[in-house]
């Protein structure tokens, strides 16, 4: 063809290009962009979200995170709930992938019955466990007691609230990281374990020296998402515990929404919700650089 | 030696052999059975909280609060659902969030789709570039967006609307990233045999890509439909009105006025996720898939 129909051909396709893609730039630029900017911009005011008036502050919205206490047991909270959480959703999730990874008939029953959880609400979630975690009529308690152990608060403790919300929420999730353990494991080609069982491995040691390594790109990748979901835990929060008992539910988010939607200190609201996009930032971050050196590719 | 005697020697070995395999082969058979109780034990464990669910929903009010408790109802009754449907409009909770679920999921799924055309196929300038942003975007927390978004639904006239669910959610990057994926594997020359044919760009997009690409949008579609009908936080700020409630924001509302009636409380839950359970076991290899196909971002 002519260099004049190459050239029209191409203006032709760029803006195709551009129409297919204006919806979604629109969308992305209305609803993501401008609210991240205005999210910063905020967090160097002080609003009440009704009056007019938003005098800039400069840095005192985050000069007053650092020093309130509450920020600070606020942050305590969600580490030791993101602490707890990992190591369960990892170890248990691999555990039940291994489980599920064999060849018996039936199997792909259990595979369902060990994902089935991950469809429920946490709405739902939080409805059910709260019920089974109930002192005195609840499930839990009275299995315990079967075995000596006597009745637990569990959400009304101190103690074991923030724990009991892990359960919940390990529940909830170790099937979405089981399919993506199992998923990984089958890509580990047979003939390394094979290879291994001729040179006298036992079963510990394939399991050490080639699964372990093998499965590291997905086990990197289901602790950096995880650790990333568990930093913005609210829903259980606010349907069972507000933050108690005694605050020690307050989990970053849930302080973000109190300060935000019951205070309406939107300024300051902004400099918590900036704190933790820093955080989560720095995981993603994390992911993509180091994702490469903690992972052993074949 | 005679051959008499080689048969019998290699009888007696025969016999030795076949011991030994029936002796293997029923290790393999307790092996298997103590995989399959070990299995059972554990699906058990993750399905006892729906049991516990549907058995305090199906029970008299009166059996919900023993001690201790039982599992299954010594007499089954529909009371707990016919108090649930009398206290509040569930029904118009289940099926608002079937639409606000089945209209986001396919408004997504629309722009998202077209967007992955255009970064898959077309060539303009910035594409690369365009698209590292636009995956950006996708590890924004929605606690940073969460109280600009808030503020814009106010400008924009859109509190207390459906439209406010819906629009914002649109743009989300992990549709467009999926399809993009999905397109790039897709040989050129099927279309380039449609252009040459003299298809319209359009054309080739409608009656060529998309019906190839159903398997992936039909994934896409189930995994979004679940992720809409379980949202709450969102739904919970902008509305306020309680006719226009999702099923999630519902129960909460529930909760807040009738907590103490936890049978009935089990009972809106077991309602609440019925539908999906449903989706799930007709369609589970697409909830899968869509699980390991967010896995491969990573």
């Amino acid at each position: 063809m002519s260099a004049a129909q190459a050239w029209f051909q191409r203006k032709e396709e760029t803006i195709s290009a551009y129409l297919f893609l204006a919806p979604t730039i629109l969308l992305v630029s209305v609803f993501t962009v401008f609210p991240v900017l205005f999210s910063l911009f905020l967090s160097f005011h002080k609003w009440d979200y009704i009056s007019a008036a938003r005098p800039f502050v400069g840095l005192d919205n985050f000069r007053r995170l650092i020093n309130t206490p509450r920020f600070w047991s606020t942050l305590a909270n969600s580490a030791r709930y993101g602490f707890a959480i990992m190591p369960l959703n990892i170890a248990v999730a691999m555990i039940l992938a291994l489980m599920v990874n064999q060849k018996l008939r039936g199997i792909t029953i259990f595979r369902s019955a060990y994902f089935s959880p991950v469809v429920t609400s946490s709405v739902a979630v939080g409805l059910i466990w709260s019920w089974i975690f109930d002192p005195a009529f609840g499930p839990l308690n009275y299995a315990l007691s079967l075995v000596g152990i006597g009745p637990q608060m569990w959400l009304g403790s101190p103690k074991l609230a923030l724990y009991s919300l892990v359960v919940m929420a390990v529940w909830n999730g170790v099937g979405y990281n089981m399919m993506l353990f199992l998923a990984g494991l089958q890509g580990i080609p047979q003939e390394y374990y094979d290879a291994a069982v001729v040179d006298g491995a036992n079963t510990l040691q394939q399991f050490r020296m080639i699964t372990i390594p093998l499965l590291s790109p997905t086990t990197f990748f289901v602790f950096i998402t995880g650790l990333i979901g568990a930093l913005q835990v609210f829903d259980q929060i606010y349907l069972l515990t507000k933050g108690g008992p005694a605050g020690t539910t307050r989990t970053i988010v849930f302080y973000l929404w109190e300060v935000g939607f019951e205070s309406f200190e939107m300024g300051y609201a902004s400099a918590v919700a900036y704190f933790l996009f820093g955080v989560i930032f720095l995981l993603t971050l994390l992911n993509y650089r180091f994702g490469s050196r903690f992972v052993h590719y074949q | 030696m005679q051959s008499t005697q080689v048969r019998a020697i290699g009888r007696v070995e025969r016999q030795n052999a076949a011991k030994l395999s029936r002796r293997a082969a029923l290790l393999g058979t307790a092996k298997a059975i103590a995989m399959y109780a070990l299995l059972t034990a554990v699906a058990a464990i993750m399905v006892f909280p729906f049991l516990w669910m549907l058995s305090t929903a199906f029970k008299p009010r009166v059996e919900c609060y023993i001690y201790p408790p039982t599992l299954i109802p010594t007499r089954w009754s529909l009371e707990n659902i016919r108090d649930v449907m009398a206290r509040i409009p569930i029904w118009r909770y289940i099926a608002n969030t079937a639409y606000l679920a089945t209209v986001g999921t396919l408004a997504n799924i629309l722009v998202c789709t077209m967007a992955a055309y255009s970064f898959a196929r077309l060539r303009f300038p910035g594409r690369d570039q365009i698209f590292f942003l636009y995956l950006g975007t996708m590890m924004i927390p929605h606690a940073v967006t969460m109280i600009p978004s808030f503020v814009l639904m106010r400008y924009l006239g859109w509190m207390d609307t459906w439209r406010a669910i819906i629009i914002p959610g649109m743009g989300s990057a992990f549709g467009t990233f999926l399809m993009r994926q999905f397109f790039l594997s897709i040989p050129n020359e099927l279309e380039d045999a449609a252009r040459i044919d003299g298809a319209g760009r359009a054309r080739v997009f409608v009656q060529i890509l998309i019906p190839l690409a159903v398997p992936a949008l039909v994934t896409l579609t189930i995994f979004g439909f679940r992720s809409r009908w379980n949202e709450f936080l969102w739904p919970l700020l902008v509305l306020s009105t309680k006719e226009k409630f999702p099923i999630q924001v519902g129960l909460s509302a529930f909760r807040y006025e009738f907590g103490t009636l936890t049978h009935l409380m089990m009972t809106g839950a077991a309602m609440s996720v019925l539908p999906l359970m449903i989706l799930f076991m007709a369609a589970q290899k697409y909830f899968v898939r869509g699980v390991v196909l967010s896995g491969i971002k990573g």
